[in-house]
């Protein structure tokens, strides 16, 4: 199994704050909490609240070969109004495309209030010089992304290149100017926990407003002891620094029984502060019919089939 | 030395899986403690039969009818214990043989129930049944299996698959008829069966969105809630004769019409 190397003794982070030690993760006691905070039962009202909040918290995404301008525009109509037949449901939060597509997404999700967020970084694999990197991103800026989610070099960081890493993030955080900057770990690809926590907080030193689990192209994609693992650097830097840090698991989250685990591993660790779409987002393009489904369900007391709800 | 006998555990079986209720619960039928169905257990069932669909739609009508075939061999090899389940030999041999009735019908469908239409214009027109979809059966209470093979066969035979909610008080014939089914090749969910309370589960199962059909022949006289509850999604409400026929199967198809140009 890939290993990332230790910390060289000698490593400057950027930031003057100090950030919490690396250490290490127990990863039997994360994946048992994990496991045991996935058990609790939502109801009725609470439950309705937490597919209301799981909408809100959605970063609708599409990332195809195939997509095209009319995919992406009929995902932001969807985005907009998720249940066209259903006023009181929420618009998501934001819409994931490729930079390409981002003009479309920006025209017409003008004054709606939903973002734009693009993947950059030469998306999925971050395997190109820094220079194609930093294009990439000013020019999904250019285009109209309000939000960037760049990916790490797994290259550099397995083999110990952490300099190289923050640097990229850094550059790229310069690059993004208001654009609020979202960073993939992709931890389907860093082997262990203790990678998963050392990356987060590489990344968090760098600068990033949120981490992000994964692209969505790597199996394993988000798990909920990884995302629990996430949310605890998050505490941790927040502890010691009083920095507030976002999160996004992404890729896997399909149904709302998922994103509602999700969101009880949320409200156990970091708090209800940190429930709100300006701090946690989901990262998914199913996910968001299986709300809508849950939502009727809970209103109307049957089971209801994906006939009636459109294809994504 | 004398042993104690393995004692059966009879639950219930969904997507080929026999899984205690979800919700733990049993009730006393027949002497045993028998598996107590529950809301989720029916959506789970629902699930399991929407999954199999396509595979078993998409199979070849020679192949179900094989299939078909297949399972009148396991319930010929279990017959024993089907005998102890209902009211005796005569009765499984009438279910296998209603079983192989169907089995033959799996081919012969298209050409009785489809057809090319004439029609006044230059076009080739013509009918083909196709499966509805998922079909909710709520079993006769008696005869406990030929009644309830009597029901799954023709609902299965075209393509679609079953949530079966078995007879109430006579639930052990569809339990060992679950053991067949499970050692013949229908593939898992195609059908799935349900021990419980039909009062329960037949407004919840008639309610459910995604499934296409139910056969309301076990719920007895009154059926009005369950066809205002089958309304929201126009479900096929069908209430069997006692006989076989092929009118049966199709009441649980639809029939697609192709308009084709000719001459172009």
């Amino acid at each position: 199994m890939a290993q990332a190397q230790l910390l060289p003794r000698d490593l400057e982070l950027p930031l003057d704050l100090r950030l919490p030690r690396v250490g290490s993760v127990d990863a039997v006691a994360l994946e048992a909490r994990a496991g045991e905070l996935a058990k609790r039962s939502i109801k009725k009202g609470s439950k309705l609240a937490a597919l209301d909040l799981a909408i809100r918290m959605m970063d609708l995404t599409t990332l195809e070969g195939a997509d095209t301008p009319g995919k992406v525009s009929a995902l932001c109509a969807k985005a907009m109004h998720p249940d066209p037949a259903d006023p009181t449901i929420p618009s998501v939060a934001a819409v994931c495309v490729y930079p390409n597509l981002v003009a479309v997404a920006k025209s017409r999700l003008a004054g709606s209030g939903v973002r734009v967020a693009s993947v950059a970084t030469a998306f999925p694999s971050g395997q190109s010089p820094i220079d194609v990197k930093l294009a990439d991103v000013r020019e999904a800026v250019a285009l109209g992304a309000d939000e960037i989610d760049m990916v790490i070099d797994r290259g550099a960081f397995l083999s110990g290149r952490y300099a190289k890493l923050i640097d990229e993030i850094v550059r790229v955080k310069e690059a993004c100017g208001s654009a609020h900057l979202k960073v993939i770990l992709e931890t389907g690809e860093l082997g262990t926990y203790d990678n998963v926590r050392r990356a987060s907080l590489l990344a968090i030193a760098a600068g990033a407003n949120f981490i992000k689990t994964s692209t969505g192209k790597v199996t394993p994609a988000a798990t909920l002891p990884v995302t629990l693992c996430m949310l605890e650097v998050i505490r941790d830097v927040h502890d010691e620094t009083g920095r507030m840090i976002g999160m996004k698991p992404a890729g896997g989250i399909r149904t709302a029984k998922q994103a509602i685990q999700y969101l009880c591993v949320l409200n156990e660790t970091l708090g209800t502060a940190w429930m709100t779409p300006e701090l946690f987002r989901f990262g998914a393009s199913s996910l968001l019919n299986d709300v809508l489904m849950q939502i009727r369900k809970q209103r109307t007391g049957s089971y209801q089939s994906g006939d009636y709800f459109t294809i994504d | 030395m004398s042993r104690i006998a393995v004692r059966k555990t009879y639950k219930l079986y969904i997507g080929g899986k026999f899984p205690r209720s979800e919700s733990g619960r049993t009730y006393e039928a027949e002497g045993q403690n028998v598996a107590r169905a529950s809301r989720k257990d029916a959506r789970d069932a629902v699930q399991a039969a929407r999954g199999a669909f396509p595979k078993w739609a998409g199979a070849t009508p020679y192949n179900r009818g094989q299939v078909l075939y297949r399972l009148a061999e396991m319930m010929e090899t279990r017959a024993a214990d089907l005998s102890r389940s209902c009211s005796g030999r005569r009765e499984v041999e009438r279910a296998i043989d209603r079983v192989v009735w169907y089995a033959g019908w799996a081919d012969k469908l298209p050409q009785v129930l489809g057809g090319s239409n004439p029609v006044a214009g230059p076009y080739f027109n013509f009918t083909a049944p196709e499966p509805t979809g998922v079909v909710a059966v709520l079993a006769p209470e008696l005869p406990p299996l030929e009644g309830l093979v009597s029901r799954i066969a023709p609902v299965i035979v075209s393509g679609n698959t079953a949530v079966v909610v078995t007879s109430e008080t006579r639930p052990l014939a569809a339990l060992e008829l679950a053991e067949a089914i499970a050692t013949s090749d229908l593939p898992d969910g195609v059908v799935n069966l349900l021990t419980g309370y039909r009062s329960e589960l037949g407004p919840i199962l008639a309610a459910h969105m995604d499934v296409n059909a139910i056969d309301v022949t076990g719920a007895g006289g009154e059926t009005t809630e369950l066809e205002i509850l089958a309304a929201d999604n126009v479900k096929r409400v069908i209430r069997a004769g006692s006989e076989q026929s092929p009118w049966e199967i199709s009441a649980f198809l639809e029939s697609k019409t192709v308009w084709h140009p000719v001459g172009v």
